[in-house]
Parts: C-alpha cells; structure tokens; sequence
C-alpha cells in the first residue's frame, strides 16, 4: 500500500536527521512507488529528496532461472553423477529438458565435468563449483558487477541486462512528522456541520493543473465580430435598416443605384438570377407589415414610385438631374428580373428612397448575407456577409467621410488609414480605404466608401442638396485578417469546425 | 477591373524620370490606378528567344477606357504631372472625303458604323502591339465580349472606297478570312471557326440570324465581316502607313466611345500628330449620316460653390481650373456667372457624366489624403436596431447561455438537401429556385434552416458527443403578393447529436426559450391567460413516427403553429451520411415580435 509506504518512509526517517537512501531502505519497492509517496510527502515539506541515478545489473528471466537452480551444465552434471553407471546421451532431453540438455552438455564437456562413453555420458568429477550461478546470485543480491570480462560474457548469454535505477536521497523536511495524518479530498457539508474541519488537513490543490472543463454553449465567431460591428454602429448614432429580404429585382440592386444594365456586375457569371418565382412586379408600396419600415420612417408624403421608376429610366437612357446619362435603350425586362442581392447596398436605396419623403439626416446601418455567384477558393464563397453604413445629411464633404472612416475604423483598432480614388457606378467621389496592418507590415484594403450619385438619389426624389455617404465592406474579410483564418469556409458555413466555434475567445476589435 | 501590361522602361522614358517600385506606386495610388506588380525581379516568359523585359501590371478603373493602352496610361500621367498639356485632336479636312455607305438591312442585326482613318501612321513593333491590345481590351469590357461594338482595322491602300455596310443572308458573303487561304461562305465560316479558341466564343452573336453584317469596299472586297472577322485582302501590319478604322455597333453611345478612344490613343503616331480623317457614314433611312468619329470637346458646366461643398475646400474659379488642367480638361471660369466654371470634356474623358465626376476630378488632382478632415455633425439621429434582429439577439443568446454552440450555415442548398433528403415534397410554391448555379450545391434559397444544422454535424462527426447546436437566421417563401414575389421569415433552429436520441433535451430547450419569451406552457384544458404555447403529437415523414410534435402559439388572441421539433427519422440520416440519433427543432420567431 502507497500509504503504508509514506508512514514507512517517515519511520525509517525518524532514527536520525541523516538522509536515508531509498535503495537501501526499501530495496525491494519498486521506484515509481517510492517516488510517487515521496512527492506526496514533499508536497506537504515533510520531506526533501534529490533523485539519483544509477546504472544497475539485472538478471534477465534466464539469468534469475540460473540464480534459483544451477546453471545448465550444473543440471547435467547432477544427473550424469546421479545415474551411477552412466547416462544414456538419448536419455539427457527426457530427464533435464531440451534446453538444459542441448546446452548444458556442451558446456559440461568444455569444464571437463562429464566424459562420453559410447553412447553412455558419466560424470569425471565428484563435485563441481557453478561460477555463472555464483555471478548471478551476487549480481541478485548487490545489482552490480565489477569484473567487465565477466558482464560481456554473462550479457552475450543474455543472463544479464543493463538498466538505470531511480534512487532517492531523502531527509526531514520542515514540516517533518512522524505520523502522515490522513487527508481530506475536499471541504464537505458534514465537515462544516460536524466542525471537523478546524483540525481537518484538505489535500493541496493541484496549482499546475487546469480545472474542470465548464460545459457551455457559444456564440459564433463571426456572429461575434457582428456583434461589436453592431455596437460600434449604435455608439455612432446609426439604425438598423431590415435586410431580411434576400430576393431582389433588377431594379433595387442595380437600375436605382444607377448601374447600367449592361454593366458586367449584372452577369450570369456574378449574379445569381431567379428562375421561379419568374418576374417581379414594378417598385410599389410594401404592405404595411413587410418588412417592417422603422417607424420613423413613415412617409409623411406618399410616395410616387410610377415617377421614381420613369426617373430611373430617363436617368440611364437620357439623362437627368444634371447628368448627360449612360445613353442606351433601358429595359423594363431587365429591371424586373429577380435576383439575389449582391450587395445590401439594395437596401440601403430602399431607405434612402423612403427617407426621400421627409428628406432629414439619417444614419442607417447594415450587416447581412449576400450572395455572388463565383466560383469558390479560399478567399471566395457564393456567400459572405456586407457591412455597410450610409450617411444622409445637408452639406457633407469628402474630407467629413475621411474624418468619419478614421473614427469608425479606429474604434476597430485601425489607426492608419489613406483613401485612394476609385471607380463604383453609384458613388462619385469614390475612394477605396486602405489600413495599415502592423502584422502584415502593409497597406491592406479595408473597405470602399464614397458619395451616392446625384443621378441615383435626385432619382428618388431627394433634394440636390441632401449628400449622402455610403461605405461598406466584408464582415469576413477583417475577421480573418483579424485571426489568421486563411481560408473563408474555416469561417462561415457547415465545414467551420465546432470546436473553433466553441474556443474562439471573445472579440475585442479594439484590443486584439 | 482590367489591369494593363505595360512595358516599365517605356513607361518612364516617356514619364521622363526613373521610378522606384515605391515611387511608382504611390503616384498610381495617387492618381487612382493601382499598381498591381512590377515583374521586375519576376521570373519573366522567353519570347522569341528573348526575355521578356520588366513590365508594369497596372489595375485600371473600368470606366476609364483612355487608360487601357500604354499611350493613354503615358498621356494622362504625363498631363497629371504637369508634364504635357492635353493635345488638341484635330480633324483634318480631305479633298475627297471617304465613305461608308449604310445599307437598311443592317437595322436586322448591326445597325450602326463609324469609321475614322490614321493617314500616314508610323507604326513599330510596340506600337503595333499595343493597337492590336487596345482593341482586344475595348472588346472585352466596353464592348461586352464583341456584342455591343467590334473593331475592324485595314490597310487602307489594298482597298478602295467608297465602303458599304450591308446585310446579306450568309451564303450569299464569300471571302478569305484573316490569316486564311481558302475563300469561304458566311454558313462555311461559321462552321470553320466553331471550334475556334478565340474566334469561337464570338459566333453566336450573328449565327443563327438571317443576314449577317458585313462591309465591302467599291470592288466588293470584303473587308470584314463584323463582330467575328475581317478579311485576309485587307490585313493590317506594322509596315502599314494608312490605317482605316472601321466599328460597328448595337449601342450608339458606346459606338462613339470606342471611336474616340481608337483614334485619340493612336493619332499622335500620325505624320502631323493628333490629327485624324473623318469618314462620312451615309445612312439616311435612320438619320444617321454624318462626319464619324466626332472628336469635339463636350462643353459642361460645373458649379464652383457645389465643388467647394463637396471638397470641404474654398478654391476660387481660377484654382479649380488649375487643378482640372491635371486630369486633362481644360476649364474656364464663365464670364456671366461667378459660381459657374466651363468645362471642356476631351474625347478621351468618356466616364465625366454629371458635375459631380467633374467635382471628383478636383479631389483627385488635390489630393484625397490632402483633403481637410472633418467630422460630419451628429445631426441627432437616433440608433437602433432592427426589432427582429433584437428578438433574434434574445433568442440567441438565451440558447447559448442554455450550452447551445451557434453556428453558421450557408443559405443557399441544392434542392434534395431542403425538400427529399428531409422527407419533404416540393410542391413549387415553396422555394425561390436559382436560374444559373455554378453548382449543385446551390439550386434554391433554404427554407428550412435544417439542411445547414445536419450538414454541420455532419462535417464535425470527429467532435465529441452530444453536439447542441442552433441557428437564429432566415430563410425565404415563395409570396407571389410581393413586388419582390418572396419574403424572408426568420427561423430559430436547434439539432442534438449524440447516443441517446435527445428528444426530451430538444423539447427542455423549446420550454427555456418559451419562459424567456415569456410564454407560458399552456396545459390541455386550461384556458390561455397571457402567451403560452402548447404542442401536439405530429405525424409527419421528417421525423420517427410517434416522436414528433408540433409548436402551437396562443398570441394576442390568435392560436398559430410555428413550427415543430421530433426524432429525425432515420431515412433522413441516411441521407445526411449521420450515424447516431438527431432531434431537432425549428421555429419562426416572428411569432414574437
């Protein structure tokens, strides 16, 4: 018993304040034992102990076989002495075994201890001393052997091994006892009501090991990102627009946004296009409960959708509003096409088309799915999520979006920022923004930003001097900057690996 | 975008200074082009026995077609800089001007033609290489892959005009082909070229019609055959000296455009540079006999205060035209108005529409990052979410908090995965279905949020068991009511994977989120008093006969089913390749809002 043993160790202890050694004291007992009652004891200072290391001699099954009863030649010398008018060679494997017999009487002759006699064997010698028990025997006792000829022979016979042996130097510790009290595993009930634990010794506490896992539930990494994307909008003044509407048509996604219908965003290769239901109706008024306008929005003019939608034509093929205009036959066809939207850009013209009922300032803000039919790598999925905020406000510059997307991104933990002049068919100015990642040790692109058209807001209706930010970017794209996730299906969809979802620590944009 | 190879000691020769990769990067970023690589230290292709020398890959704007050649890129980063001044493209005026005469047929399939001439070009290889690149460009992107407009360009002195555009039934075109030997039919033609890798792409867009374009000289040379090929008579080469340039077009507006960029790009190659023949197209059954290609100056006029505004800047007239002379306009300040500048539009700007491209101009030639910064006034908007997203957020969190791992599926699936994987019959009026998938994977929007739950088990069959997991998002319904003809509803779901069949864990979750919903469980025969919510055993083939149950809602007044939960039945885990027992649960929380 391991206990026992820790009571022992304390006894043998308690003579002097000598250190012991535990190969003397407790020859028999194996290290690990000695090892794990010494650690027990340690851990309370009772003890201090320094480990040793020792190469030993030990006997293989063989060598201990020897040690208890003669060598081979040994056993053939005793029975060839003990049949007294000889032994018949045929008769040796019968009587002392097949091994003893083959070796042992090669052996025996080579030492002069038997002679052949025709067929018989008989003994040349009364008695005979057994050297290789003699060694075996001493290395059993004293697990060393000094004479280096002796230990290659034995270990050529494979009789001996060579092994390290764990020793340990032991002496008092500073709460040396002589009794090891028992332990208790925890603090009970019974121990508070019994008042047992004022002289109840707790086992110590395991500080290098973790606790017990805490079963728990988790949100998902990305929808965490959502979250602190969401709350740096709401810390900014920005409503959330209701992008629960992924069918689209032709019109909202790209004819209001002032994108001409033979634009290469409107491929079959980038968008994905409905074939049931077959075609939308014209842009009209929503029944009341779908989806939902925010109820500040609640047009205090109804609006003319039959004169948006003949603005949005005249704009594309004649030009309107100050704009000379793209110039080409529009399609009514084309505009009522049903689409995935690819981008929530579609929502934000549905608001900024609301908003032009009682045209104030309005801060709208979304972060939802959308879909583009690409093919799927590591960095592309027919699906990621967009964030994108507008900004609808009298007299804005360009140097305000800059100044805005310098606070938006720093609340992120993006402090460096340079804007550089792009092309988007429904933003003019256009800048793409670019951060510098101190990981990376580069400028890395970050979003698209810039000012709605006057061709695509006046359209709605809304006055020429209401001006109107929109950025946007991907909600993936950061997080996996962010975390080092290289490729997007380690993100989002059903390959993500849950044990991911369920360790991936909290996000702090601001922080991490 | 398009991105533009360009070769780099070229580039800065006529920049007329040497660049750092850096310093050429930045005055792109600048100007607004990207930099996409200098294959300067790149291990460069052998052509003809000769390294390749380093080029510049530059991402251009796809609105601006003045920047798709090695000319235009040189030219507005020259002007840009302050180097050269815009140059004035001038129509020169021939004794006999030369014609293309525009045969009424052509209004069945290719109604419109421009034509323009470079007289007394010098071409040399790069030059020659970079006309032929430009109008490879022009065709892919302006142009959508030849449909819209398509390029023809001629030696000038193996033809003689006056030209004709026609239309003629395909047997009745017989021609050798560019680069061919053999004289062929417009039927023959098409079927010589089918499998053709870079003509083949391009015969749809004639080849079922009854007459095709083509364009013969006065001997009846045919010297192209538009939008697929020209013919061999009249192949251009670098040696050529008079080069006509003939487009074709469905679409007028982009007719022009194409026009103007072939010769603004290439007339300063011309013995008197800049300087360009007209053509006169006749075409009087649709008036539109004129002078082609029209290079004038469009004339716009952009207000100064609304260029302040937007810049946040208060420049005077004087300095606005400054800065445009970089982007290549010449600009006025008008004699009768204070607010009001001229503008001069050059034949290469065709992206300027509005004041407000002219406005960017201004910004761009400032300089974005020189901008001054401001912050736009908080003009007392309120945040606020999206009341469903609010309610989703409880439903979410409640469940994660109950030791439920949220994950995230996609939207789309194919149509077994949401109809016969789960028992379920598509009876049409369900799904919103997609026209052109790329894959089966995706063929309609979800409308269940199961697909996704046991998709995800079934990719993380190496996790531990019990797995919980859920899903709070939506999914869409065919609403033929709707504009849109569809709308979203937004689903909560949950599935448990594990050794036992955790029907009565999937139902302790339907009770925790109800009491966080503040619904109370409803007893039969008890009569409601607020919210409460019931369920009732469900026959249906999704689930193990006997383990299912469907939702019931008693809200404001109104009993509902929402939705339902039960032990999956084994045929659908067959399919879903799962081998323990699954109970799952989905619900439309817009039941609650």
């Amino acid at each position: 018993m391991a206990s026992d043993l820790t009571n022992q160790i304390l006894d043998a202890l308690s003579a002097s304040d000598a250190p012991i050694l535990s190969s003397e004291a407790f020859p028999s007992t194996p290290s690990l034992n000695v090892k794990s009652a010494l650690d027990r004891l340690e851990s309370r200072q009772m003890v201090q102990y320094e480990t040793l290391e020792k190469e030993i001699v030990t006997l293989t099954a063989e060598g201990q076989e020897i040690a208890a009863n003669g060598s081979h030649e040994a056993k053939v010398f005793a029975v060839v002495l003990a049949a007294m008018d000889g032994l018949k060679i045929s008769d040796l494997p019968g009587i002392v075994g097949k091994e003893n017999a083959k070796v042992g009487q090669g052996n025996a002759f080579k030492r002069g201890w038997i002679k052949k006699d025709k067929d018989l064997l008989r003994a040349s010698a009364d008695s005979i001393v057994d050297e290789t028990q003699q060694q075996l025997l001493a290395v059993q006792k004293t697990k060393t052997l000094d004479d280096k000829k002796v230990v290659a022979d034995l270990k050529r016979r494979k009789l001996i091994g060579l092994a390290k042996e764990l020793a340990f130097k032991i002496t008092k510790g500073p709460k040396y006892a002589r009794e090891f009290v028992k332990e208790q595993t925890d603090l009970t009930p019974e121990m508070i009501a019994n008042g047992s634990w004022k002289t109840a010794h707790l086992k110590p506490y395991n500080f290098n090991a973790k606790g017990a896992p805490t079963p728990s539930g988790t949100l998902h990494p990305l929808n965490k990102v959502r979250q602190e994307f969401r709350n740096i909008f709401f810390d900014m003044g920005f409503e959330e627009m209701p992008t629960n509407r992924f069918v689209e048509t032709g019109f909202w996604n790209f004819d209001a946004l002032f994108v001409p219908q033979q634009h290469p965003a409107r491929d079959l290769q980038d968008t994905f296009y409905i074939s049931d239901p077959a075609v939308a109706d014209p842009p009209r008024e929503d029944p009341p409960n779908e989806p939902n306008p925010p109820a500040q929005l609640k047009a205090d003019n109804p609006l003319d959708y039959k004169k948006y939608w003949d603005n949005v034509r005249e704009v594309h093929e004649h030009g309107k509003f100050g704009s000379i205009g793209y110039r080409y036959p529009w399609s009514a066809d084309e505009s009522l096409r049903l689409v995935l939207r690819t981008h929530t850009t579609s929502i934000s013209t549905y608001m900024l088309h609301k908003l032009a009922a009682n045209p104030r300032p309005a801060r709208f803000f979304s972060i939802d799915r959308v879909f583009r039919n690409e093919s799927v790598d590591a960095t592309h999925l027919a699906e990621f999520h967009q964030v994108e905020g507008v900004i609808a406000d009298f007299g804005l510059t360009l140097g305000g979006l800059i100044g805005f997307m310098e606070v938006f991104f720093a609340k992120m933990g993006i402090h460096k920022l340079r804007f550089k002049p792009a092309y988007n068919p429904y933003t003019e100015p256009s800048m793409e923004i670019f951060g510098y990642h101190d990981g990376l040790g580069k400028w890395v692109e970050i979003g698209n930003s810039g000012m709605f058209r006057p061709e695509m807001l006046e359209s709605m209706g809304l006055p020429k001097d209401l001006r109107v930010y929109g950025w946007g970017l991907s909600l993936e794209r950061p997080t996996m900057i962010k975390y080092g996730v290289s490729n997007i299906r380690e993100l989002l969809g059903h390959k993500v690996d849950l044990h991911f979802i369920e360790t991936n620590p909290a996000v702090r944009l601001e922080k991490d | 975008m398009p991105t533009i190879s360009v070769d780099k000691a070229a580039l800065f020769q006529e920049l007329g200074r040497e660049y750092t990769t850096e310093e050429f990067d930045e005055l792109c970023f600048e100007f607004g082009i990207e930099l996409d690589e200098d294959t300067t230290n790149s291990d460069r292709p052998i052509v003809d026995g000769k390294q390749e020398p380093p080029q510049l890959k530059i991402e251009i704007p796809a609105n601006r077609y003045d920047l798709l050649c090695f000319e235009g890129i040189a030219l507005m980063l020259n002007i840009f800089l302050g180097r050269n001044p815009l140059p004035e493209y001038k129509l020169t005026q021939p004794a006999r001007m030369e014609q293309i005469i525009v045969k009424e047929d052509t209004t069945k399939i290719r109604p419109y033609v421009a034509g323009a001439i470079l007289r007394n070009i010098k071409f040399d290889q790069a030059r020659y290489a970079s006309f032929i690149a430009l109008q490879d460009k022009l065709h892919q992107n302006l142009a959508r892959q030849r449909t819209l407009v398509s390029i023809g360009t001629h030696d000038l002195d193996t033809v003689k005009g006056p030209f004709t555009y026609e239309a003629l039934p395909p047997k009745d075109i017989k021609f050798t082909p560019l680069n061919q030997t053999q004289e062929m039919d417009g039927e023959e033609l098409m079927n010589f070229y089918e499998k053709h890798q870079q003509l083949g792409k391009y015969l749809h867009i004639i080849r079922d019609s009854p007459v095709y374009p083509v364009i013969y000289d006065s001997n009846r040379t045919v010297c192209s055959l538009p939008p697929i090929i020209n013919g061999d008579r009249s192949k251009i080469s670098p040696d050529t000296t008079n080069v006509l340039i003939e487009i074709t077009a469905l679409d007028k507006t982009k007719l022009d455009i194409v026009s103007k960029m072939m010769v603004t790009m290439f007339s300063q190659y011309t013995l008197e540079p800049f300087t360009i023949e007209p053509v006169e197209i006749v075409s009087e059954h649709n008036n539109e006999t004129r002078v082609t290609p029209d290079i004038a100056p469009r004339t716009a006029q952009a207000e100064v205060s609304y260029i302040n505004q937007c810049c946040g800047l208060s420049l005077s007239p004087a300095e606005i035209c400054t800065l445009l002379t970089k982007m290549a306009f010449h600009a006025k300040p008008s004699t009768t108005s204070p607010d009001i500048i001229n503008v001069e539009i050059p034949p290469t700007r065709a992206d300027v529409l509005h004041q407000c491209d002219i406005m960017e101009d201004v910004a761009i030639a400032y300089g974005f990052n020189s901008l001054p910064r401001a912050f736009p006034n908080i003009s007392g908007t309120v945040a606020q979410p999206l009341p469903i997203n609010k309610l989703s957020d409880i439903v979410r969190v409640e469940t994660a908090m109950a030791g439920w791992s949220e994950v995230l599926p996609l939207i789309l699936c194919s149509h077994d995965e949401n109809f016969g994987w789960l028992n379920r019959k598509d009876d049409g009026n369900t799904a919103v279905k997609l026209a052109n998938p790329k894959t089966l994977e995706f063929q309609v929007v979800r409308t269940s949020l199961l697909p996704g739950l046991l998709k995800t088990i079934r990719e993380n069959k190496h996790h531990s068991v019990p797995m919980k997991i859920f899903e709070v998002s939506d999914v869409a319904f065919k609403d033929l009511s709707l504009e849109r003809k569809s709308r979203n509803e937004r689903h909560f779901a949950a599935a448990f994977y594990g050794k036992t069949s955790g029907f009565e864990v999937v139902h302790g979750l339907l009770d925790r989120v109800m009491a966080m919903l503040k619904t109370d469980f409803l007893a039969e025969g008890e009569t409601p008093k607020g919210d409460s919510y019931y369920i009732k055993a469900l026959d249906d083939p999704t689930y193990f006969p006997g383990h299912a149950a469907s939702i019931h809602v008693h809200i404001g007044g109104k009993d509902k089913v929402i939705g339902s939960f039960g032990i999956l039945h084994p045929t659908v885990l067959e399919k879903y390749e799962l081998k323990y027992p699954v109970s799952s649960l989905e619900l439309n929380v817009e039941a609650f809002m």
